[in-house]
Formats: structure tokens, C-alpha cells, sequence
């Protein structure tokens, strides 16, 4: 289980936290159907680090940006989602 | 004939305490501080199991938790490890894996078709005919190894509990106990995990030493460490998550702790490893260690005739403690010597004689084998770590660790008890500042009220602690057993080497070595020694094989530890419970079902009124300038000209268009909001309104609470709701013309202020939801009883309210939708308004609008008017299945069956008919309704 250092509880254990997968941004209403269809089912699946989003269901109920290294689970930047994501 | 010796130096055994106990069914007497096979051993056993594969006698080879040997029945418990489990009195213990005894197996005779077994017999075997492999199973399952389950043991309460321990030392012996103490004192709350029965490690069996109890008094000193004997590390995971089983805490039984250590030391040790050759596995055939600790620990002479072969001062030590013993040493061979050595043991069913290398024979019961170390290294390994093997110290050492996981003693190099102690000592007070710099750091990264305390410490300076060298001794000259679990010699690791398994992860799977119950604790070097040698690679090249968690095993009781799930109760549960109610399991409430009689529920609300408890609806309250906006966004239909005291139906989806969530809204003031959500959706459309807020539309202002918890609500249905209801409010008028159907109202209900009144219907009658602060829910629920008996008021479950609401044709999500389901689909394009600007799942639900959705939720009913199909009957179209019943119930308004059901696009046109196929194989034909409604389909008794 990971500990994800949440910066308004501190270090937890990753079943406080809902998974969101992937950071991403919804795109307008009006975008094409492909850019649409990308944004619900196309994913990086990157094998290194990457921005994910991350609720914090059982403390505080934010939800955060997180970069985590999809290969050894190394976590280095934990952001409440308000700050944007890179 | 008992093997007792006279009282040793440092034994662990209370001679006044004898304790009986059954083996085999015979009664035997040890003594309290015996493990089992001590015991055993003590009254002269020699043979304690029957080997997996050949049904070969087997005896002591460790005497430890990992011995492969030591598999025993204790009651109903299978697969006890005897060199571990302490003795209980009474203890019934049994042989396994021996049939019909352990003195003559039948099944040995499989070691005479030796030929026949080798690697991939059974893969080869068992295969064909297909048809016969019932009958192979049912055949090989006697031949398999294990204990028996009793399934009638009783389920016993076990715990689990986490543990937050700023270093976490997996071991107990001197490097271990010295890097727990010096831990502690720089600060560190320490847990300190001991496989054994007691701290000390080797040092428990060598001479009594005065280490040893200083090392003991210091741990006892230190209230910042926790000691956890008879329990094993079990597992390293993601960011040092450790789990630990700790045993014999209430009797036998296990129980998991979970802890998340700031720094790991692993001290684990070194486990000895046994050599191979021909008889290796023949009682009396024994490790070093197995003898000092038989010797020392328990006072059991391991044989009367002993030879030694010694590669190392482990060996030594052992001879001599023969010595002390008095048991006869007929010859010591000096392993270090390249013209000395093992060439095979012989013997029936035990030691008889040892051939040597120089051509000699010599008769002996004993021969004791050290040759070398294994590193247990699973825990670096599951750290990531990939050690290294040094060929001049004959085995694996660690190479790379992370930042949060150390190795400490005998695991890393050899030394004294001092040399270890100082290594220990240095690690633990390194583990410590890294413990704390963590938590510094973490205390940085989270603002909080006090001052992080302060990390940034000096590496400390770890003496160096450089293995020992030792000369490789891992095959000799003859065939023997590399793994004694599962019954794998040299030979068998060979031919599958020869057969093109020659990658050792490979050759592990194809011939089960090192996956036994040992799980390459005591094999795993050998078995790539062997794997080396029919590969022309070196160890080094090979490395070890992969080791996963868990390193001991784990009782399936302590994993799944309580079972009870939490549930939840409304307000109102103590009054069902005390009136009839029978209890439904929904969601995570405890809800009525019914009272006795659902259809008399039904039709007492369709002609007077019912009342039915709803608390477990989500409830949600909105605030602020842009709760309409947010309402627009995430329902399908409109909100922005919604008016104060109106209240509207909300169709939620995803972005991919499937039905999320649906409920009612009400606007109570300019500004405020109040939503209510299905039960079971509650927690996913508050998570749901909160992602969007938090992470897009930052800058709205919404305040929203759950109030869930907060409002008991209760459905007041029926044709006489209104008379009802009248007879207990004072400041809401409930005339047609000022409340009329979809309208809101606050005020006063039976004399509690601020409930908030919602003229909805779910049931399809003139209804009222009256929800009420929760804690005026039960006063609210008799209120209505006691000013409704005169109108015939009834309470009315959940059965009731899914009969009317099918009657109805009202759909439940995720029950007449699924994960497919989108929005048209279910039938909902009157609520999704596409022209509005943006919202959530538009996209796609313009795309199924243009293209039709591929599946319709439509209304049936079946031709034979009493026939109700159960839930998810199939509809059919041949051999082709092209829908299900979602819902179904006989309805007692209609005195018919009623369902709804999800049918392909051009089954959907009304008129329809369709063919159900039931459980039972028959086909039933149904018609397509026009409506989702099966009754009252213009809604007059809704809005009157």
C-alpha cells in the first residue's frame, strides 16, 4: 500500500485515497468527436512519472495532483488540485 | 528409548514440567519448553513424515520453523511446523502425508519408478484422454501431501492492527537486538520482530554468554521497543508497508499486523544450507545448527554414532557439542579439504552408514552436514534490492538498497558477537536519524501548528563487516535431493535443463524446486548451483531466483481477520425491529423489507396511505451563487429558471453518457438547494459534485453539506396523505392550488420546525417526504401513525415501494441500468436538453441520440398474466439473447405481472412480442408496453 503525504493530513495510507488515474483535462463541449472520445478512453500509460489525480475520500476530502513514478512507485510531488497540474 | 540428556548449560526446557501428549495415536511425555519435534526426538522418533513425492521417511533436518521434514497434523489444524510449534499438553499429533502409516507407506514404492516421475510427469502423464481426467485427479489427490481441514472447527475472532513504528527490525538476533536498542535510545520508537520463540539468535544455543544477557537486560530497558517473538516479517510493500504475522498471541492463532515503518532493518541472519548427495534426506542426516540446537536447547542427543562434515566453525562448534553430549564421534571430515569429503549416505529408514571420499565407510546414525550459508534475503529483494553473489564467502549478499531499508549483521558479512553488535549498534542509530529526517520532512510538506523537528542528520560511520570466506560446497558427487519439499534431486533440475528450461525461472516451475512449502529458504542456492553446472553459467551469472512475499506463510484467518462489515441504521431501525419489520440488506443500510405482508402494504397505500421510512436517500445541501450553474452542469436537464419552492427530477451521467444517478431537487430559497440522491449513489454524487467543483469550476461559489445523516424523511403515500399530513402541520398550506405536485415547502410538521416537505411521488400516489432533523425521526414516524390510525395509516417497506414503483415504470438505477446503460437508453431523452451549453456526458449522449441507442429499457408484460420471470430471465430470439428482465413483480393493483426489462432497438417498437427464457428452460412470451408506466400511465392519482 503507498503512503501518499497528503498536504493537508500528512502521511496516509493510499486506501484513504480514491484513485482518479490519469491527470487530465476535460475539453469543450463543442470539441470533435475524436478529442472527445480521447479525453474518456485514451490513456499515456507511461512507464515512468506521471500526474495523477487523487481524492482524499476518507480525510480531507480534497483532491489532489499527485506525480508518481509508475515504475517504482516513488511519489514526489503532492499538490491540492486547486494548484492546476503541470 | 529416550534420547534426554543429562542437564545441558543453557537448555530452555523445564525438567519439572513433564507434559503427555499424543503422536500417532500412542502417548508420549516431554517437557514443557519442547517444541514438538524436541519432544518427539526426545522419546526416540526418528521418522516424522512420509516425503511428497516418493513417500520417502523423513526426520529432523533443521529442527527449525523451515524444516521440510516437520509437517504434522495438531487436531484440526494441518501443516504445523513441529521444529517451531511449542508442545501443549494434551497435544494430538499426528503424522501427514504417510498412508496407511508412517512406518510402512504403501506409496513408497513410487521411488522405485523413480524413472516415471521426473520433471513434467504429471504435465505429461495426465493429459490424455481429456476425458479421463476426472478420474486422474481424484487418483493424484491421494497421492498429495497436506493435512486435513475439519470443516467443522469453529470461526474464532481474529484481529488485525496497524502499527507505526519509526524503525522496524526484522530479526532478533545480537545485530538485530543492538540496532533495536540503539534505535530507541537515539529517540525511535522501535518493533522488533523475532521468528524464534525468544530474542538472541544463534547466540541462544552457543555457550551461555554474557553478551547475550546484556543484549536481553538493554531490550527489556527500552520502553520505546515493542518485541514481537514467534512472529516473522512476512512481507516488504510500497514505501516500507510491512506486514508482520504475529503468532501464539491467543493460543495458536495468528494475527496480522500492519505496519508502516519509517526505516526497515533487515537482520535477518543466515539460514544453513544442506548439502547434496546421494541419501541426503535419510533420518539421521542432519544440519550443524539442527545439532547444536537439538543438544544445546533441548537436551536431545541427535544420535548415538555421529560423523561431522565441516566446512566452517559451525560444524566445529557442533562436534564439539557431540562431544560434551558424550555422543561418539566416529569421524570428523574436514570439508575444507579439497581430498575430503561426502560421497553418499546409506540406509533404509535411517542412517546406517556414510560413504567418504577417500573410500572409506563408516557407520553412523548421525551425519551432520555444515557447509555453508544462505542468505535470506526475500526482504531486500521485495525493496528492490538485487543481491550479488561473492564467490569467496559461497553466497548472496545485498548490493543496492533504498534509502528506507537497511541490512544489519549476519545477512551483510561474519564476524564476532562484538563485530556484530557494533554493525547492529551503528545500523540502528543510522535507521533512527533516517526515521526522524522523514518525519521531518513529511512535517514540512504539511502546514501544521507546531515546529517540524529537525532532520538534515550526518550519515553515521557503519563499521565495515566483511563476510567471512568459505569454500563452495553446494553439489557433491552424487545425486541428492535439492529441494526436500517437493521432493526435486540434482538430476531432475538437470534433464529439465536439458529439455530447453534453461532459464533457472524456468526450470524452479517446471520441476516445483524451491516452490514448496520451504519456498527456497534452504534450496534456492543449490538449485542454481545445479541449474549453473547443466548450463555451463556461473552462480554469479544466474543470480537468485525471485522472491516474493509472503516469506512465511500466512494463516487465511489472519488475512481476512474480522469479517463484519459495518452497517448502517436510520432513526427509525429500533422501531421496525420492535414492529415486525424483516430486515433487507441495502446497500450499506439495514432496512424494512416489509411487515409481514408486502401486497397488503401496497394495497392499503394505493386506497388509504402508507408511510415508508426513505432516510437512507443521499441528501445534499447546496448553497451559495452558483448552485444552479453546478446543477446545470451535472444534471441532463434544466435548472437555471427553476423556482423558489419547486422542486424538479434530475437525470445525472457520466461523461460517457451511462446513468449515473437520478433524484429530486428542490430550491428552498434564492440561494439554497436541497438534492436528494438514490441510497446507494449518496457518497458518488457528493465525491461527484465535489471533483468538479475542486477541479474545474474553482471559482463558483457552492457550499455543499452532506445531510445525509442529518434528516430522517419518510414518505407519507396515499390517496388520504394529504388528510393525513393536514392533521399535523400548522404553517403549510396543503391545498391543491398552494402545494401542488413537484412544489417544496419548509415549516413546522407535528411540531418540529425546519423540516422541509417535498411533494413528489415514487410509489405514484398523492405523496409527501417529510424529512425531519434526524433526531425527530421516530417522534415524526409515530406522529403520523398515531394522527393517520383513523385513515388506516400503515408503515410500508422496501418490497412495497418496488412493487408500486415498477407498477409505475419508474426505473432504479443499476438495477434496470447497468454499466452500458446511457441515457436514452433508459429512456430519459425528455430529461436531457441538449441544447443547453455544456454538461456533463453531452457528447456522447448527442452521439446515441443521432445513432439510437442500441438497447431500450421498455415495459413487458408477460401473455400468461401470473407468469412473473425472475430478474436477468433472458429474452430470446432463437439461440441469440437480446435482452433481460430488469424488474419484476406481480403487481396486486393490476392482479398481473408487470416488469421492465432492457430488449435490442427493434425489439423495443410497442406491440412487440418477445420470448422470455426462464431459469427453468421453458420460454414465455411477453408484449412491449407503450409505456414504461403499467398503471395510472397519465399520473392523475399523482398530481390530485
Amino acid at each position: 500500500m503507498l503512503l501518499i503525504v497528503c498536504p493537508h493530513c500528512g502521511p496516509r495510507n493510499s486506501d484513504e485515497f480514491a484513485f482518479g488515474g490519469e491527470a487530465s483535462s476535460r475539453p469543450g463541449a463543442d470539441a470533435s468527436p475524436d478529442t472527445w472520445r480521447s479525453y474518456l478512453y485514451d490513456r499515456a500509460n507511461v512507464a515512468g512519472w506521471q500526474t495523477e489525480q487523487w481524492f482524499h475520500v476518507a480525510g480531507c476530502r480534497r483532491f489532489l495532483n499527485i506525480e508518481r513514478n509508475t515504475i517504482t512507485n516513488e511519489i514526489r510531488r503532492v499538490r491540492d488540485a486547486s494548484e492546476g497540474h503541470d | 528409548m529416550s534420547a534426554r540428556l543429562p542437564p545441558q548449560p543453557v537448555e530452555v526446557i523445564d525438567r519439572a514440567q513433564p507434559l503427555d501428549f499424543l503422536w500417532n495415536g500412542r502417548w508420549y511425555s516431554g517437557l514443557a519448553g519442547d517444541t514438538i519435534a524436541s519432544a518427539l526426538a526426545a522419546a526416540g522418533v526418528r521418522v516424522f513424515s512420509r516425503s511428497f513425492k516418493y513417500h520417502r521417511p523423513r526426520g529432523i533436518l533443521t529442527a527449525g520453523f523451515h524444516d521440510p521434514n516437520l509437517f504434522v497434523q495438531v487436531a484440526d489444524e494441518p501443516n504445523v511446523r513441529a521444529g517451531h510449534r511449542l508442545l501443549t499438553p494434551g497435544a494430538d499429533v499426528a503424522p501427514q502425508n504417510a498412508w496407511p502409516s508412517l512406518r510402512v507407506d504403501a506409496r513408497s514404492a513410487n521411488q522405485l519408478f523413480g524413472r516415471f516421475l521426473s520433471p513434467g510427469f504429471y504435465y505429461k502423464t495426465f493429459m490424455r484422454p481429456r476425458a479421463l481426467r476426472p478420474l486422474y485427479q481424484q487418483t493424484l489427490r491421494r497421492f498429495s501431501s497436506g493435512g486435513s481441514i475439519d470443516p467443522h472447527t469453529p470461526t474464532v475472532h481474529r484481529e488485525k492492527r496497524f502499527a507505526h513504528p519509526d524503525v522496524l527490525v526484522a530479526g532478533g538476533g545480537p545485530a538485530g537486538m543492538a540496532a533495536a536498542i540503539t534505535a530507541a535510545r537515539a529517540g525511535a520508537k522501535v518493533m522488533l520482530v523475532e521468528e524464534e520463540h525468544g530474542l538472541g539468535g544463534h547466540l541462544v544455543y552457543g555457550p551461555g554468554s554474557s553478551a547475550l544477557d546484556e543484549l536481553r537486560e538493554n531490550v527489556d530497558a527500552e520502553p520505546g521497543i515493542e518485541v514481537l517473538t514467534n512472529s516473522v516479517v512476512t512481507g516488504r510493500y510500497d514505501h516500507n508497508w510491512v506486514a508482520v504475522v504475529q503468532r501464539g498471541a491467543t493460543h495458536h492463532e495468528e494475527s496480522l499486523v500492519k505496519a508502516r515503518a519509517k526505516t526497515l532493518v533487515v537482520a535477518a541472519g543466515t539460514i544453513e544450507r544442506p548439502y547434496v548427495f546421494e541419501g541426503n534426506d535419510l533420518p539421521g542426516v542432519m544440519l550443524s545448527t539442527a545439532v547444536r540446537r537439538l543438544i544445546n536447547l533441548w537436551a536431545v542427543a541427535p544420535g548415538t554414532r555421529a560423523v561431522v562434515a565441516t566446512a566452517n566453525e559451525s560444524g566445529d562448534a557442533a562436534a564439539a557439542d557431540l562431544a560434551r553430549a558424550g555422543i561418539e564421534i566416529a569421524e570428523v571430515v574436514d570439508m575444507r579439504r579439497a581430498d575430503r569429503g561426502v560421497v553418499r549416505a546409506r540406509g533404509r529408514a535411517g542412517l546406517q552408514a556414510v560413504e567418504l571420499s577417500d573410500g572409506r565407510t563408516i557407520n553412523a546414525d548421525l551425519l551432520v552436514t555444515a557447509v555453508g550459508w544462505t542468505t535470506p534475503t526475500s526482504l531486500l529483494n521485495m525493496a528492490g534490492d538485487r543481491p550479488v553473489y561473492e564467490p569467496r564467502a559461497a553466497r548472496f549478499l545485498p548490493a543496492a538498497l533504498p534509502d528506507d531499508v537497511m541490512a544489519a549483521g549476519g545477512i551483510v558479512g561474519d564476524g564476532t558477537v562484538e563485530e556484530l553488535v557494533a554493525h547492529g549498534a551503528a545500523i540502528g542509530i543510522e535507521a533512527a536519524h533516517r526515521a526522524r529526517g522523514r518525519k521531518s520532512d513529511w512535517q514540512r510538506s504539511t502546514p501544521r501548528a507546531v515546529e517540524p523537528e529537525p532532520g538534515g542528520f550526518a550519515p553515521e560511520p557503519v563499521p565495515h563487516l566483511p563476510p567471512a570466506d568459505h569454500v563452495e560446497l553446494f553439489l557433491g558427487p552424487t545425486d541428492g535431493f535439492v529441494d526436500f519439499s517437493e521432493d526435486v534431486r540434482a538430476k531432475d533440475l538437470e534433464s529439465s535443463a536439458a529439455e530447453g528450461y534453461d532459464s533457472i525461472e524456468l526450470n524452479k516451475r517446471y520441476t516445483t524446486a524451491t516452490m514448496g512449502p520451504i519456498q527456497g529458504k534452504l534450496e534456492v542456492v543449490n538449485a542454481v548451483a545445479v541449474h549453473a553446472r547443466a548450463t555451463n553459467q556461473s552462480i554469479a551469472e544466474i543470480g537468485t531466483t525471485t522472491w516474493r512475499p509472503p516469506y512465511a506463510p500466512i494463516t487465511l484467518g489472519a488475512l481476512a481477520g474480522d469479517d463484519e462489515d459495518p452497517v448502517r441504521r436510520s432513526p427509525l431501525s429500533a422501531w421496525h425491529e420492535t414492529h415486525g419489520a424483516s430486515p433487507i440488506v441495502a446497500g450499506q443500510w439495514i432496512r424494512p423489507d416489509h411487515y409481514g405482508d408486502p401486497a397488503a402494504e401496497v394495497r392499503n397505500t394505493r386506497e388509504n396511505v402508507g408511510i415508508i421510512d426513505v432516510s437512507p436517500l443521499g441528501k445534499i445541501d447546496l448553497r451559495g451563487r452558483d448552485v444552479a450553474r453546478l446543477l446545470e452542469f451535472v444534471y441532463t436537464n434544466r435548472w437555471a429558471r427553476l423556482a423558489v419552492g419547486r422542486v424538479r427530477y434530475g437525470l445525472m451521467c457520466a461523461e460517457d453518457g451511462v446513468v449515473l444517478d437520478d433524484g429530486v431537487t428542490a430550491r428552498l430559497g434564492d440561494q439554497h438547494y436541497y438534492m436528494t440522491t438514490t441510497s446507494s449513489g449518496a457518497g458518488r454524487v457528493w465525491n461527484w459534485l465535489d471533483e468538479w467543483l475542486q477541479t474545474r469550476f474553482r471559482s463558483w461559489e457552492v457550499r455543499m453539506t452532506a445531510v445525509t445523516d442529518g434528516y430522517a424523511a419518510i414518505n407519507v403515500a396515499g390517496p388520504k396523505s394529504r388528510e393525513l399530513l393536514g392533521r399535523l402541520v400548522a404553517d403549510i398550506d396543503l391545498e391543491p392550488d398552494q402545494f401542488g405536485y413537484m412544489h417544496a415547502r419548509t415549516g413546522t410538521v407535528a411540531v418540529v420546525e425546519s423540516c422541509i416537505v417535498l411533494r413528489i411521488g415514487f410509489t405514484g400516489e398523492l405523496s409527501f417526504e417529510v424529512h425531519v432533523p434526524a433526531g425527530f425521526g421516530l417522534h415524526m414516524w409515530e406522529a403520523l401513525l398515531e394522527a393517520g390510525s383513523h385513515l388506516g395509516v400503515a408503515p410500508f417497506g422496501l418490497e412495497a415501494q418496488r412493487i408500486m414503483r415498477l407498477e409505475k415504470g419508474h426505473f432504479v438505477v443499476g438495477q434496470d441500468t447497468d454499466g452500458l446503460t446511457r441515457g436514452h437508453a433508459a429512456g430519459m431523452g425528455w430529461a436531457i436538453k441538449q441544447e443547453k451549453a455544456d454538461f456533463v456526458g453531452k457528447p456522447e449522449l448527442a452521439w446515441e441520440a443521432e445513432n439510437g441507442p442500441e438497447r431500450r429499457l421498455v415495459a413487458l408484460q408477460t401473455i400468461d398474466p401470473l407468469l412473473v420471470p425472475p430478474e436477468a430471465s433472458q429474452i430470446v430470439q432463437g439461440d441469440r439473447t437480446r435482452g433481460r428482465i430488469t424488474s419484476s413483480r406481480l403487481s396486486p393493483t393490476l392482479g398481473r405481472s408487470v416488469c421492465l426489462g432492457q430488449v435490442e432497438a427493434e425489439l423495443a417498437i410497442p406491440g412487440t412480442t418477445v420470448t422470455i427464457r426462464l431459469p427453468s428452460g421453458d420460454i414465455a412470451p411477453a408484449e412491449v408496453m407503450e409505456h414504461h408506466a403499467h398503471f395510472d400511465i397519465d399520473g392523475e392519482r399523482l398530481r390530485g
